[in-house]
């Protein structure tokens, strides 16, 4: 029996997917282990504490609320030193974070400063014996290693989607904290955290991904992406480098080997031939549906199901349907 | 100002891999190497600034085996003054070793900046730069994809997921550089030509005890072969009744 100790990542007063998504995969590794506690970390500006609740839905038996104005932008250096403080202080088996923009920045500062080892990116985990078992991908997603960490806490990030948020409510008991030092002293200071895209959809988060390649032409043309996307309702636009580099999409839409790995319940690649540098940042997506006009593009090999057409006749046309069959869900 | 870039050899992502027959390793035969793409970029990001602020040296370190000199001398190629190999059979995976060994020659450096890619595509673990910043004390920003230096102080962007912070921070930093920061510049052959005579020096890595182990590698498992469900717009009655019925999905 072993407690473990999540990060809840935020942003302002919201909680993230993937902080659940951390909180959830603590829960699991301390059941493995025999049944300990989940400790979880809630940062924030004022407002956060009112999260709690949520937290604690999600399996944590104790919420450790640090409510600071200095935090309405992700400080680096306040986050490390208060979840290395805590996790040094608590004694844990382990400690899970996520493997987004936040965590992946976060994480490894926590774990060198707490002089212990990090995986991150991680797909599951086991405990056996002394130590904790898991798996990562490796060169671009096409080696798999199972990794031992010895290291005690054993600090791991997950790789976002893997674990779905699962409620499992526990006591979730507010404990409040002061952060470790005052944000007021950091040497690194976000200065201004701009959303892009009002209420967009996250392409890590999004269930479903529409991503659009050079076969559409024209930056004008993603309209057709996009309007495919409001149909389902629950999807994020994504595109190819090829198409990111010509300015037609921000760099952060960029799906592939440098861009964003995405592992959707539906991936839908729009004129893209599949390019090793794309494949490999959709290539876990658990369906996947190609539509290109050249028959023997690559993305057809890794497609479940494919349309072979023109991208201008056939997205409208999917578009429809997909809204009908919306409309009688 | 002293700027230093640490630098990974990287096989070519663009091949089928196997793995070795200890099962805990990628079989090298055959691949390809080069710079990984994320430290080029980062080697671009010192060369700009070197470009602006006279009299600035930009130093290249590596760790691993003799061959890593060659990626050295790829970034001296590029305009890097001077390389040094932490030398090492193998480059370990724990990153906390790696880290570890490169804070402590980074820091008898007395650098204003250290650059590191904010990954390398071979152990996509991604920790590295970060963990030396802690080891060393310093500030650190990383996956920057804009970057600007004055009086002793930096302001990057940062790309997170459906958004963007913009980062001030006080020098000496790290930082981690992600792509979209700049297009890494080709050697020209008059580079190549005095990078031969540049300084590389070779001094042991000091590498301490793992905390995690490699136990096995695998090949994830082949996508089942897919299907065409039809040609053009006459298909998409099928594929959404595929959807629906057998991925479940819509």
């Amino acid at each position: 029996m072993a407690n473990v100790f999540a990060f809840v990542e935020t942003r302002g007063t919201d909680v993230r997917k993937v902080g659940l998504e951390a909180v959830t995969a603590a829960r699991m590794l301390a059941e493995k282990s025999g049944g300990g506690e989940v400790h979880a970390l809630l940062l924030g500006p004022p407002g956060i504490a009112a999260k709690a609740t949520q937290v604690g839905q999600y399996g944590a038996d104790t919420v450790i609320v640090v409510e600071h104005p200095g935090l309405a932008n992700y400080s680096p250096e306040v986050a490390t030193a208060t979840a290395a403080d805590r996790i040094k202080s608590g004694g844990y088996r382990a400690a899970v974070f996520s493997t987004s923009a936040q965590g992946r920045d976060l994480a490894p500062r926590v774990a060198a400063r707490l002089g212990v080892s990090i995986v991150t990116d991680v797909l599951s985990f086991e405990i056996e014996g002394d130590s904790i078992v898991v798996r990562h991908p490796m060169n671009i997603g096409k080696v798999i290693a199972t990794i031992a960490i010895a290291a005690k806490p054993a600090i791991i990030a997950m790789r976002p989607n893997v674990i779905a948020p699962a409620r499992n409510a526990k006591a979730g008991k507010v404990e409040n904290a002061q952060p470790s030092i005052d944000p007021a002293t950091a040497r690194v200071k976000v200065i201004e955290t701009r959303q892009g895209g009002g209420g967009k959809l996250d392409l890590a988060e999004a269930p479903v991904v529409i991503a659009g390649g050079r076969g559409l032409k024209t930056a004008e043309n993603f309209k057709l992406v996009e309007d495919l996307a409001s149909a389902f309702g629950n999807a994020a636009v994504g595109a190819t480098r090829a198409v990111t580099d010509d300015g037609w999409r921000p760099h952060s839409d960029q799906i592939g080997q440098t861009g964003r790995l995405v592992s959707p319940e539906l991936y839908i690649a729009v004129g893209i031939s599949g390019a090793v540098q794309h494949l490999a940042g959709m290539r876990t997506s658990k369906t996947i549906v190609a539509i290109n006009k050249d028959k023997d593009a690559p993305i057809f090999k890794v497609a479940d199901y494919g349309i072979v057409g023109d991208v201008f006749e056939v997205i409208p046309a999917l578009t429809l349907a997909v809204r009908e069959a919306k409309k009688h869900h | 100002m002293k700027i230093a870039v640490c630098v990974k050899r990287v096989p070519d992502m663009d091949v089928r891999f196997r793995i070795g027959v200890d099962n805990v390793s990628v079989d090298e035969a055959g691949l390809k190497f080069d710079i990984n793409d994320f430290d080029a970029w980062a080697v671009e990001a010192a060369l700009k600034l070197k470009d602006k602020v006279a009299g600035s040296e930009v130093t290249v370190i590596s760790l691993g085996p003799d061959v890593v000199q060659e990626t050295i001398r790829k970034a001296l190629s590029m305009g890097a003054d001077r390389g040094i190999q932490l030398k090492a059979d193998k480059v370990p995976f724990d990153g906390l070793v790696i880290a570890k060994a490169l804070s402590a020659e980074l820091k008898t450096g007395g650098y204003d900046l250290v650059f590191f890619g904010k990954m390398s595509p071979d152990s996509s673990n991604g920790v590295v730069g970060p963990m030396a910043a802690e080891l060393l004390g310093l500030p650190c920003v990383t996956a920057i994809s804009s970057l600007e230096i004055a009086d002793g102080k930096g302001t990057a962007k940062r790309e997170l997921e459906g958004a963007q912070e913009i980062v001030e921070f006080s020098l000496p930093a790290v930082l981690t550089v992600d792509e979209g920061l700049n297009a890494a510049r080709l050697p020209s052959l008059k580079g190549i030509m005095a990078a031969k005579k540049k300084p590389l020096e070779v001094k042991p890595a000091q590498l301490a005890e793992p905390q995690v182990t490699v136990r096995k590698m695998e090949l994830p498992p082949e996508r089942k072969a897919g299907r065409v469900v039809g040609e053009g717009a006459s298909a998409v009655p099928e594929l959404v009744r595929l959807l629906q019925t057998e991925a479940k999905v819509l």
